[in-house]
């Protein structure tokens, strides 16, 4: 059965044929897309005018988010900013520290185990000029139940008395530096980095696996893909024991699944010769919902929180250099093996020592594997200047910059970690579109919001929290920002050939928008409202997921 | 003895011989209930007759040991051994080979009494040390390992030339200058055990584990035994310190596991295919009477 989709404007993506005003679709896939009269020869078809008022696009490409955002959704939300909820309530940020303790005790009030933990997540202090939350304030709200919020950032997390009691650490004497002491010689509760909040975190809530979603957290990430226009998100951070391989096998084979899912299994935990053995197991269980049998290797930590691996001339306030999250050695064994195999390899590198890293072994790789259209690809890539991605481009390397990142942290970047010359260049997406480098951008969620939509405003606009212009020279176009949440992160992903674009032969997933972004432009792409989209030719209302 | 867990971590860059310490560690536990804490198994090829039972992230040795895979929560590991039935006697801790273990030290404080470090052993190939010195990507990466160090043990020495080794000794007299420094790997098992290396407080005092002459026997009944009965005599017995293993357990027939520490034991329920046998640890006689 032919049906053909009439729509106010569609936005093709593909330059042969840039617009069109009908698309027609079987079995899921295009049959074609222009004029009514140029689709009708393909035969008997049924004309669907729901969209008659709406702009289509390719279904967006999110390549870089983890199904997490689903599952903390179980949590109370503190952010700074508005956020849209699975369910479509628009929660209001909390716009200082008491908008964040009464939501945390209207939250409370509705828990009826009294030894329930009470977790919160997105606190980002550094909106109310970096004014703490210490346990006191935690402690307002109930002293007998553990509260945890976790930063934005995912590097911090303010915890109460409770809490801090469970795992042992309502005590003098602790001399850590990722665990400020109160005057009273005691922890303030605020917890910073992982090894410290980890042993914290299991008693407030959070799961004992972060990165992890279970099966309602899945459902749920599916509900934020649909209103964001996502028809293609990556999970880019799993574990994928063969419990969750089955459980995602499950949901997104539902029929009602409304994206298709990349998840790449990651490195910790299991030896380099194990890895690629796990992902070459898991590499047929693929579907055309669940795409697996790739890798993400973490290379170093973050900037923010000094953990990321830089060169010279290191970190502007003077810390050390951060850590190594994997050996060097093992990165070489993984990218030379996978290259031999036709695995994809995807790493992540902040700093840009770890991104020399990858080009120097990669370059070695290359020469033992010679390997054409890998596509492997530097996620967030961040702080990579210009010699660095002239390298990239020669070894057809990929990236994926966190254009979000510079906008919710580009302040801190200038002003604390890295200095104003390197923090304006950070996330160098007109670097990348200049050289040729193949490029996504991407919002990281449940780190910042999952909406490409907003991922291209930042990367246009580069328009820091505090309404600073950071780094003009690396400004991207409306359409290299439309290309790069569409075809530019399918490319990375190896399915530019299959998603990304509306064209004949290729799955019929679109973004369904009320606004045309060519009219919303550079200023206002980030409002442009979505309807929801279509995944192989079925539509997903957002008003009704 | 109070509570506290000993800990003693090892560390030290791929290739300086961790794993092969850590078997040997495993071969010598001399009745010793250590737990072995690995970044992933991947590397640790532990004898097949060793292993008593495996899932995903731990593995039960004969003799009471344990080893865990700890993946990228070394904390939810050590969360986790903290309440371990019965307790271990001491944990050793394979750093990862970029990990710093000042810094996992400094965490593993956050545990307060309950886990105590003992020591930072940091193994460093005497072949391999100068270049990774001269490597800009892994220089700081191996001196911050070799600062936290009590004791260095440089390893590979037979495959090292003279300027190498004297190359690999000034490095470490430079950035460890106040650890002890030991040659080859055979003192280093010693020490480890013993946690003589330690510049951190002792806690163990001195019911430290002491290197008495331990003898492994199996008894495996061929009938079904009352095994609270059994469990009782060996926890009597002054001489038993550890005794793990299978029993067939009377009037009902059904497979049961013994797990015994000193005068501390627990029977829990077992896969019925499980084969029966007991591995018994107890001290020589002529060494026992100074443990009581």
């Amino acid at each position: 059965m032919i049906k053909i989709l009439s729509a106010r404007k569609i936005l093709t993506m593909n330059p042969q044929k840039p617009h069109a005003t009908h698309v027609a679709i079987r079995d899921g896939l295009i049959l074609g897309a222009g004029s009514l009269e140029e689709l009708e020869g393909w035969g008997k078809y049924e004309l669907d005018t729901q969209f008659a008022d709406k702009v289509l696009m390719p279904g967006l490409v999110e390549g870089h988010c983890h199904l997490q955002e689903g599952a903390l959704w179980s949590h109370t939300y503190v952010g700074f900013f508005d956020r849209m909820s699975p369910e479509g309530d628009m929660q209001a940020g909390c716009k200082n520290l008491d908008a964040v303790l009464s939501k945390l005790a209207a939250a409370e009030a509705k828990l009826n185990d009294p030894d329930a933990p009470l977790p919160g997540w997105s606190l980002d202090p550094i909106y109310f000029d970096n004014q703490r939350v210490d346990r006191a304030q935690l402690d307002t709200i109930s002293t007998t139940r553990p509260i945890g919020i976790m930063h934005a950032s995912g590097h911090i997390m303010n915890v109460n008395s409770k809490a801090l009691e469970l795992a042992g650490l309502m005590r003098p004497g602790i001399n850590h530096e990722g665990v400020p002491l109160g005057n009273d010689g005691l922890p303030t509760g605020e917890l910073k980095g992982p090894d410290v909040m980890s042993p914290v975190s299991i008693h407030v809530g959070f799961d004992r696996d972060m990165l992890s979603c279970d099966e309602q957290g899945m459902w749920r990430f599916g509900k934020l893909c649909v209103r964001a226009g996502v028809t293609t998100a990556t999970d880019l951070a799993a574990r994928l024991p063969d419990e969750a391989v089955t459980m995602m096998r499950q949901v997104t084979g539902n029929g009602g699944y409304p994206a298709r899912i990349v998840p790449l299994r990651f490195h910790h935990g299991v030896s380099p010769e194990d890895l690629i053995k796990h992902v070459e197991a898991l590499a047929p269980q693929s579907t055309d919902m669940l795409r697996l049998g790739r890798i993400k290797i973490v290379v170093d930590g973050s900037i923010q929180g000094f953990s990321a691996r830089l060169r010279a001339p290191g970190y502007y306030n003077g810390a050390p250099n951060g850590l190594w999250y994997i050996a060097p050695e093992q990165l070489a064994y993984i990218l030379e093996n996978a290259l031999a195999k036709g695995i994809q390899v995807h790493c992540h590198t902040n700093g840009d020592e770890a991104t020399q890293l990858v080009i120097d072994t990669m370059r070695k790789a290359m020469r033992k594997t010679p390997s054409t259209d890998h596509r492997f690809t530097l996620q967030h890539c961040q702080l990579a200047d210009t010699a660095q991605f002239r390298q990239i481009k020669e070894l057809g390397l990929c990236v994926n910059l966190f254009a979000n990142h510079h906008h919710y942290w580009g302040d801190q970047h200038y002003e604390l970690t890295v200095g104003p010359e390197r923090a304006e260049r950070m996330n160098a997406a007109g670097t990348a579109a200049r050289l040729g480098v193949p490029f996504g951008i991407h919002s990281d969620a449940p780190i910042t919001p999952l909406g490409p939509l907003f991922t291209g405003w930042c990367a246009m606009n580069r328009k820091t929290a505090s309404g600073r212009t950071l780094g003009d020279a690396e400004k991207i176009t409306l359409d290299q920002a439309l290309n790069a949440i569409t075809l530019g992160a399918a490319y990375t992903l190896h399915m530019d050939g299959e998603v990304g674009s509306i064209e004949a032969g290729k799955r019929a997933d679109f973004a369904v928008l009320e606004d045309d972004p060519e009219e919303m432009g550079t200023e206002r792409l980030k409002d442009t409202r979505v309807w929801g989209t279509v995944l192989g030719g079925k539509p997903f209302a957002a008003a009704h997921v | 003895m109070s509570d506290t867990l000993p800990m003693t971590i090892i560390a030290g860059y791929l290739g300086a011989g961790k794993t092969t310490l850590i078997n040997q560690i495993l071969r010598n536990a001399n009745g010793q209930r250590l737990a072995v804490l690995v970044n992933e198994f991947g590397a640790l090829p532990i004898d097949a007759d060793l292993i008593e039972a495996q899932d995903d992230d731990l593995i039960a040795l004969a003799g009471g040991c344990v080893c865990c895979s700890y993946g990228d929560d070394l904390m939810l590991a050590l969360t986790k051994m903290r309440e371990m039935d019965p307790k271990p006697d001491h944990v050793i801790l394979e750093a990862s080979g970029v990990a710093l273990p000042g810094k996992i030290a400094a965490s593993v404080s956050l545990f307060g009494n309950d886990i105590q470090v003992l020591g930072i052993v940091v193994l460093a190939d005497a072949e391999c040390l100068p270049d990774h010195l001269a490597d800009t990507y892994l220089a700081d990466t191996v001196i911050r390992q070799l600062e936290a160090a009590d004791l260095v043990v440089l390893t590979k020495t037979d495959l090292a030339t003279e300027p190498q080794m004297q190359n690999s000794r000034d490095a470490i007299d430079r950035y460890a200058p106040k650890a002890t420094r030991i040659d080859n790997g055979t003192d280093a098992l010693h020490q480890v055990l013993s946690a003589d290396a330690s510049a951190h407080d002792l806690i163990l005092g001195n019911d430290a584990p002491h290197h008495i002459a331990m003898t492994t026997r199996t008894v495996a009944p061929t009938e079904p035994v009352n095994a609270n009965e059994l469990a009782q005599s060996l926890a009597d017995n002054d001489a038993v310190v550890r005794a793990k293993g299978h029993l067939m357990a009377a009037p009902d027939n059904t497979m049961v596991t013994l797990q015994l520490v000193g005068k501390r034991y627990a029977l829990t329920p077992a896969d019925a295919s499980a084969t029966p046998g007991i591995v018994i640890i107890e001290k020589n006689a002529h060494t026992a009477s100074h443990r009581t």
